[in-house]
């Protein structure tokens, strides 16, 4: 065989030049940076992160003693506490909870359960729940000033934790709506079926297997919403939570009526100031703020993996 | 099933109590209903409560002097009321962030859906979703407090109040929402695309950029557009670190004031209702809202129209 190849050498094909650059190398090398450049990417935001939380501790973890969870807010800076935000933010989230746990859950359950029929109030609904997830949230405050404070006065008192509280709860209704659909969603056709086949109806069904099925991922959503909820400061401001506010909302029904500040608010006051001292007041504010975020993540989290174990 | 049911031992019959289950769903699916109305009703609210307002607000300023007017000055002795004052500076402000966001973000999540294994898959989502829910005020303390600073040192003539640092600080912000939606997005590019462009012969970075990118944009490019509408209607940032001060331009290294800041600053304050105060910031919330409103439907339309179905 060797022989024939070789004392024939003009018969023997040789690739024609090729048309294309294959130019591997160089694609290859391309590759190579771009590899590095999404690498890249992904570790500028984790160090942006890292920055941002090393920065507010090392700010913040020289005022944060028990003195300061305990004191009011006050002018003079050595003496400043959290306190009335903080009996304030957590006054404020049971009030959203209260609110929005039944209404959220609620709406999700006719949505996904009592609505088989494409019918013009579903989808109204579900375009109207679309839409409202991308409305600012300065808005809703704007919504919450006109109608809550104003013309609902007689029953909320004006600028009180009631008024903020409604506000934040239209703010995260859809979230837990959402939620909630995705959990109920979840749970097997067959858990239903079987009740229809024991001949209980629609509502038994939901209440007795589908709802308790479906709870921890309901709670896992209403968690994140409310860790949303509270981080929020704008539509606070609109519904006129005071800035400067001495004393702690009582913890009783007509506390609901008075006014009140929030952990945000006082944060944004305290950065406001031009003196020093506050910004690390605020420094400490933001770390028992994140704090309790992440107690609620946590929890959230670890319900979502419960959840999925289950499965 | 339900434990009341009566058994008639006489007979040894059992009869389920069926009425009286029906009476209960019709109740609860009412209420459940009325849950569900209550987004519609939510968004009546917003547009009646903005649209009430704001024409108040133009039977006092002509239209076409809030649109050419070139100062906004609606709290001093002489008012002046040119909206696109405050539209310039949230312009500017989201366009900062998107050039911040929209790499960063992309190649955030290209990285997470082609070149990280799921050990770092799942490290890295936990971190994104961190950075997502982080409280806008803490990230205005960052702005104002740390990366104004920061830039300080090597841009002179920078304000302590600039556009820049909030721009750049907001655009942290919105990048894990342009990452997790691109991821998406990448993600439901079936398979048989990216295997037959490597049976072809190409790169990884050649199918991503050739193949999966273009295949995937219309997920893209809804997520941008979203991120923007939510950098347009971010309060806290901008108020934080951007400043109080009206200037209409471009110029990214003096203060600022956004439309959402300036409605944070008149109802932070004492505007008395009926006053030309408070129907303005009605008028700059109804702009805001037909700016988001007008970039959620324009993303909409946008998946509608350019989405490749791969069924």
């Amino acid at each position: 065989m060797d022989s024939n190849i070789s004392s024939r050498p003009s018969e023997v094909a040789t690739p024609p030049r090729s048309k294309f650059k294959t130019n591997v190398s160089g694609r290859y090398t391309a590759d190579r940076i771009f590899a590095a450049a999404a690498w890249t990417a992904t570790g500028i935001a984790v160090a942006i992160l890292a920055w941002l939380l090393l920065t507010i501790l090392i700010d913040g973890v020289g005022t944060l003693n028990l003195n300061f969870l305990q004191s009011l807010p006050s002018r003079r800076p050595e003496r400043a506490g959290i306190f009335p935000a903080l009996v304030g933010t957590i006054w404020l989230m049971a009030a959203v909870a209260a609110i929005s746990f039944p209404v959220g859950v609620g709406a999700g359950i006719f949505l996904e359960e009592f609505s088989e029929n494409d019918n013009w109030f579903t989808r109204a609904v579900e375009i109207n729940i679309g839409n409202l997830a991308g409305v600012p949230s300065i808005i809703y405050g704007l919504l919450g000033l006109a109608v809550f404070v104003r013309i609902f006065e007689p029953i909320t008192g004006g600028r009180s934790v009631l008024s903020g509280a409604l506000t934040l709860s239209l703010l995260i209704l859809p979230v837990i709506i959402v939620a909630t659909r995705e959990a109920l969603r979840a749970v097997p056709s067959s858990m239903r079926l079987a009740g229809y086949a024991l001949g209980a109806n629609r509502w038994q069904v939901v209440w007795s297997h589908v709802l308790p099925a479906a709870m921890p991922g309901i709670l896992t959503g209403v968690i994140l919403a409310l860790s949303r909820a509270i981080g929020e400061t704008a539509p606070l401001i609109a519904v006129g939570a005071a800035v400067f506010i001495s004393f702690t909302p009582p913890l009783s029904p007509a506390g609901l009526q008075t006014q009140f500040t929030a952990m945000p608010i006082q944060i944004y006051n305290w950065i406001s100031r031009p003196q020093e001292e506050f910004h690390y007041l605020a420094a400490s504010g933001i770390i028992v703020l994140m704090t309790v975020l992440l107690m609620m993540n946590a929890i959230a989290i670890y319900l979502r993996n419960k959840f999925q174990k289950q499965q | 099933m339900t434990a009341d049911a009566p058994f008639d031992i006489a007979t040894g019959s059992w009869k389920p109590k069926r009425d009286r289950a029906n009476l209960i769903q019709s109740i609860v699916k009412l209420v459940c209903g009325a849950f569900a109305a209550i987004s519609i009703f939510t968004t009546i609210g917003i547009v009646a409560t903005l649209i009430f307002e704001a024409i108040a607000f133009l039977q006092e300023i002509p239209l076409s002097q809030f649109l050419t007017d070139t100062k906004w000055t609606p709290l001093f002795s002489t008012q002046q009321f040119g909206i696109f004052v405050l539209v310039s500076a949230t312009i500017m402000i989201s366009v900062i962030s998107l050039l911040v966001a929209a790499p960063l973000g992309l190649l955030a999540a290209i990285c997470l859906s082609e070149y990280a294994s799921p050990n770092i898959r799942r490290i890295l989502k936990p971190i994104l979703e961190i950075l997502a829910g982080v409280p806008t005020v803490v990230y205005g303390y960052f702005a104002l407090l740390t990366v104004t600073p920061f830039l300080q040192s090597f841009i002179p003539g920078l304000q302590g109040f600039n556009a820049l640092s909030a721009g750049l600080v907001l655009g942290v912000m919105i990048t894990p929402m342009v990452a997790s939606l691109s991821e998406d997005a990448l993600y439901s590019v079936p398979r048989s695309l990216k295997d037959g462009s490597y049976a072809l012969g190409a790169t990884k970075r050649e199918t991503v950029t050739s193949v999966v990118l273009p295949a995937a944009l219309s997920g893209i490019v809804s997520s941008l557009i979203l991120a923007v509408s939510r950098a347009v209607g971010e309060t806290m940032i901008v108020t934080l670190a951007a400043g109080a001060n009206p200037t209409l331009g471009f110029n990214p290294f003096v203060p600022v004031m956004t439309m959402t800041s300036f409605i944070v600053q008149v109802t932070a304050g004492d505007a008395p209702h009926g006053t030309i105060e408070y129907k303005t910031i009605y008028a700059v919330g109804m702009t805001l809202f037909l700016i988001t409103l007008a970039l959620n439907i324009f993303s909409f339309w946008f998946v509608r129209r350019f989405r490749e179905k791969y069924e």
